[in-house]
């Protein structure tokens, strides 16, 4: 779907601004399944319905019951029934991860930045190795280390000194520093210090620093995400510059393959991009002669400042473009650019699968006036062909899809379009309006709208899904668990993905990507009637 | 700290050679070159990328493997999802300890106290999953609010009738160190608690190993064909109820010592339970701790000397003709070893001497002036020695001292990879043993399964070697 901001004339921020008042009231969006979920606060706390889908769907095609996993397999994880959890107040298996994780991913997207936690050292060592398993890249985040006594007397001291080795380590053009929930709770107060420390030492060659407020008991890792990068464009892109046609483009958390996809998308029609932020090359670098401090590539801090002068943004997110406004400005680093400099911005979701593609192609041949690229319109044909080549065996399976809000509305759009039934999508973020865009990217598609929840667990995923009788997951690899239990394939896709080679290479995006997706899905539903069949048939 | 500006220490021997920050060269030594005077067990340098973690997490890996027991991390959602399922610690029954619990603090928790909240978790947890005892994991924010943890574990103790243990772990408390420390005073409140029966008079508990890969399973093995009973694992496949009558048994085995020495003091006190540090990895260290263990009992039953010999025996004449081709291979190649505790690194570099390998580097997060000292001298002249080092600082030594293989966890995996150098985990996401006379050769394939695969023929800092034949090198 298409949100496009600047016709304003569509699912606009305003219009959705009071937030979700559930009890109810959003059942055009939530439609059948709302869950508990809704948005924060919308006191909304029955259990998730059944869902019309534990009825035999209308394609013939019986549903796959769940099966304990063979005994023979070591079998500890579907030994028991998980029992049910109601109205539980804990979190079981987080199907999220802390805000500042997502800026420290967001700041390592910046060329010659060094991403800065503002907090005890432990934040900085777990979010480090969480990020290496899936990227198998060096991922260096600098921490101000604070201590018992800095948590009472106020983490400036260190937060300055920190950052001065940094600069003698890296010589970072870029600190981009985010705060935790220690410093938050303390009281630090971060703007301050960095004025203090660009007063203090105005004589040395300071990089830039832009800072960015993250306590990881407000959000999840896609709001720390969304957070920096908008951080980066409002405390960066101040002043006008000369019009230099290219097109901003802020495409969301996607892998390093996607941002290469996406780079040539827009380089065949033409035009440059500015990607912000790009994780492509400083996770996902080649092998080295000689050990780099700072990985090469990411945006330009530049082309970052330079911003004004784009022809037009295109900010990839459905639940972005939902945002409602904020009390301290443009909610997202689109509508800075938007509402600073008049920049057209494009709205659009995910470009995963073919509906969403579209719209980002219509978003680029709206900002160049030239019709998609010979290689792209190839790529969409040979899409559609295969939808019809694949069809047959995907057509009603049943799919949960969880993982960021964004991805979801992403994966499902996709799924929709090669038949798979999601029947239930969910996503540990709240506030997304995640029904309305799930809504929007299946109808007319799905016999049912699928079942929706928002500030899930893995447990409460796991709880809801048994009733759905899914025949495969979709997502990253902390679903693992479930499949197993059910034995049912795991289509991996998003981050992390820690239990398979090569996650952060997925391909996601455009109609290559959508290929790729429809591919692994078909194939994983293939793998599994193979190798539950007796015959073992080499001839699918 | 009052300044931002770094003092200026006057370079020293050991550390003129890297491009080091001035507070850091304390920190670096090499073997041979003047007395070593190692500046560690300090706060990470603000900035200087510590591969080190928090007071939290020491706790929170010590006490993980205990797998009949809730493990509920009170705090924001980030320190239960970091660790979630991360080690491969096994367990030969339950396995609640692999699931992620949190009480998820959300923004009105920190302003209006998260204890409500806590009691609530608990009481849905425990009612839900029957655990034999709950482990409340306090965190960076719980310090900082002001939550009586231990009122309300109090509570819910008396409620549910399990002990209900609250872990004082605030992460910015100190570093992983001070977490061992709340782990074990966490565990010795369930020392004690249980009768001690049936427990043999030849019998030990094992300290500070974590099951990792099997390990303790094959520890336990070889404790057995000694005919010595083994009462609690402390922590791998652990268990409430053997940690609640270990009180029982006849003497401490404490591996890893930085883990589980405190919690072996505070036995020694309280029951005069002896220990022995002893060390699984390699070939001596297994079977000196052996040896060790057979000589503590020798008088209770002088049998256990003979039977310990014929075990070693047996399993040397094993293991060593399966070396032999191993070590062909690897003689004259170097390693770099940087693990969290120090204590490791004396096993890791003897076993690298039986594969004909010499290490070059040495690390750890967490060792103590006397390990360091202790270290030099088992290191080779001119070994770097290096205390809480960062991910330049291993980089550069690795590339100075040209590394063939680093020794490590996967936050050090990608310095290594990314320099062409070969890699082998020894660290909690393992999944291959490496304890015992069978993990010494999991070990040796392991590191040579890395640094003889052709892959490094091709990567930019060694491809100008291609044409030399493989080991000609060295």
């Amino acid at each position: 779907m298409t949100l496009d901001y600047v016709a304003n004339d569509g699912l606009c921020a305003d219009e959705y601004s009071d937030s979700c008042g559930c009890g109810g009231s959003c059942a055009d969006g939530c439609a059948d399944g709302c869950a508990d979920g809704c948005a924060d606060g919308c006191g909304c706390t029955e259990a998730p319905g059944a869902g019309p889908e534990t009825a035999p769907d209308d394609c013939g095609l019986a549903p796959v019951s769940l099966k304990a996993a063979p005994s023979t397999s070591g079998g500890k994880p579907g030994k028991a029934p998980r029992p049910k959890r109601p109205d539980f107040v804990s979190t079981t298996n987080a199907c999220k991860l802390c805000t500042p994780l997502g800026a420290m991913l967001a700041f390592r997207g910046v060329e010659g930045a060094v991403p800065f936690l503002h907090g005890s050292q432990g934040c900085a060592t777990y979010m480090r190795r969480y990020v290496i398993s899936h990227y198998r890249e060096p991922m260096d985040i600098a921490s101000s280390s604070l201590g018992e006594k800095q948590a009472v007397y106020g983490g400036g001291p260190n937060l300055k000194k920190g950052i001065l080795n940094v600069m003698k380590k890296y010589d970072p053009v870029l600190v981009g520093v985010a705060t935790t929930c220690l410093t938050e709770t303390i009281g630090d107060d971060v703007g301050g210090y960095l004025r203090e420390f660009r007063n203090e030492f105005g004589d040395l060659d300071l990089p830039d620093i832009v800072h960015v407020h993250t306590p990881s008991y407000n959000g999840t890792h896609m709001e720390g995400w969304n957070a920096a990068v908008r951080a980066l464009v409002d405390q960066l892109a101040k002043d006008k510059v000369e019009p230099h046609g290219k097109v901003a483009l802020l495409p969301g958390f996607v892998s390093p393959a996607d941002l290469r996809h996406l780079r040539d998308l827009v380089t065949d029609f033409g035009s440059d991009a500015v990607i912000l932020p790009d994780l492509s090359d400083p996770l996902d670098g080649p092998a080295l002669e000689d050990y780099t401090p700072l990985p090469e590539g990411g945006t330009p801090l530049a082309d970052i400042r330079a911003l004004s002068g784009a022809a037009a943004v295109i900010e990839c997110g459905c639940s972005l473009a939902m945002t409602p406004v904020g009390s301290t400005g443009p909610a997202t680093a689109g509508r800075v650019l938007h509402e600073r400099f008049g920049l057209p911005l494009h709205a659009v979701g995910l470009p995963i699968g073919l509906r969403e593609t579209d719209a980002l192609v219509a978003a680029l041949e709206a900002i160049t006036g030239k019709p998609l690229p010979r290689r792209h319109e190839l790529e969409r044909g040979r899409f559609v062909d295969a939808l019809v080549d694949g069809h047959k065996y995907v057509s009603g399976k049943r799919a949960v899809v969880y993982g960021e809000a964004d991805l979801v509305i992403g994966l499902v759009s996709l799924l929709t379009e090669i038949g798979v039934h999601t029947v239930l999508a969910a996503t540990g973020t709240r506030g997304a309006h995640l029904a309305e865009s799930i809504a929007a990217v299946t109808e007319g598609l799905l016999p049912a709208m699928p079942t929706v929840i928002e500030g899930a667990d893995f447990e409460e995923i796991a709880d809801t899904a048994e009733g759905l009788s899914p025949d495969l997951l979709v997502g990253n690899s902390k679903g693992y668990r479930y499949a197993r239990q059910w034995n049912i394939p795991l289509v991996r896709a998003g981050f992390p993905i820690h239990d398979r080679f090569g996650g952060h290479r997925l391909l996601h995006v455009g109609y290559a990507g959508a290929q790729a997706l429809m591919d692994r899905v078909v194939n994983a539903v293939i793998e599994k009637t193979q190798s539950d069949s007796p015959v073992g048939y080499c001839y699918l | 700290m009052t300044t931002a500006t770094a003092p200026n220490v006057t370079a020293t021997a050991e550390c003129r050679d890297a491009d080091l920050l001035d507070e850091r060269k304390k920190q670096v030594h090499r073997a041979g070159q003047g007395p070593i005077d190692m500046a560690c067990n300090r706060e990470s340098l603000a900035g200087a990328v510590s591969q080190r973690a928090c007071v939290f997490c020491g706790s929170r890996v010590v006490l993980y493997p205990i797998a009949d027991a809730l493990h509920l991390v009170h705090g924001p959602i980030g320190c239960a999802a970091y660790t979630w399922d991360i080690r491969g610690a096994l367990s030969s029954g339950p396995e609640l300890h692999r699931l992620s619990f949190s009480t998820d603090l959300q923004e009105k928790d920190v302003i209006f106290g998260g204890e409500k909240k806590l009691a609530a978790a608990l009481d849905e947890l425990i009612d839900l999953h029957q655990p034999k005892a709950a482990f409340v994991y306090s965190t960076c924010i719980v310090g900082l609010i002001g939550d009586d943890l231990g009122a309300v574990c109090r509570k819910m103790s008396e409620k549910k009738g399990i002990p209900v243990i609250p872990v004082q772990s605030e992460g910015f408390k100190g570093n992983k160190r001070e977490g061992y420390l709340a782990a074990c005073k966490a565990m010795f409140q369930l020392v004690g608690t249980a009768p001690t029966d049936d427990v043999s008079p030849l019998s030990v508990n094992i300290l500070g190993d974590f099951n990792l890969a099997g390990e303790i399973w094959i520890v336990r093995g070889y404790l057995e064909r000694m005919g010595i009973q083994v009462v609690a694992n402390i922590t791998g496949d652990g268990r409430v109820d053997d940690i609640r009558r270990c009180h029982g048994a006849a003497l401490n085995l404490v591996q890893c010592s930085g883990s589980t020495m405190d919690l072996a003091k505070m036995m020694k006190e309280k029951y005069g339970t002896p220990h022995l540090r002893v060390s699984y990895l390699g070939i001596e260290d297994m079977a000196d701790s052996l040896y060790a263990v057979a000589e503590h009992f020798e008088s209770v039953d002088p049998g256990i000397v003979e039977r310990t010999r014929d075990l070693v025996r047996d399993e040397l004449a094993a293991l060593m003709p399966r070396l032999r081709d191993i070590r062909r291979d690897l003689t004259g190649k170097r390693a770099a070893i940087y693990v969290g505790g120090s204590f490791k690194a004396f096993s890791l570099i003897k076993a690298f001497r039986h594969i004909g390998m010499n290490v070059v580097l040495v690390g750890s997060q967490t060792g103590t002036q006397e390990e360091y000292q202790e270290l030099e001298t088992v290191c080779d002249p001119g070994t770097v020695i290096i205390d809480d080092a960062n991910p330049l600082e291993l980089s550069h030594y690795v590339r100075e001292l040209d590394v063939d293989v680093f020794v490590g966890g996967v936050k050090e995996r990608p310095i290594a990879h990314k320099l062409g150098v070969g890699f082998c985990d020894h660290n909690h996401e393992r999944k291959i043993a490496l304890a015992g006379f069978e993990g010494m050769y999991n070990f040796a394939r392991e590191v040579h399964a890395s640094v003889m695969s052709p892959v490094w023929r091709f990567v930019p800092r060694r491809a100008r070697r291609a044409t030399v034949p493989a080991g000609a090198d060295a």
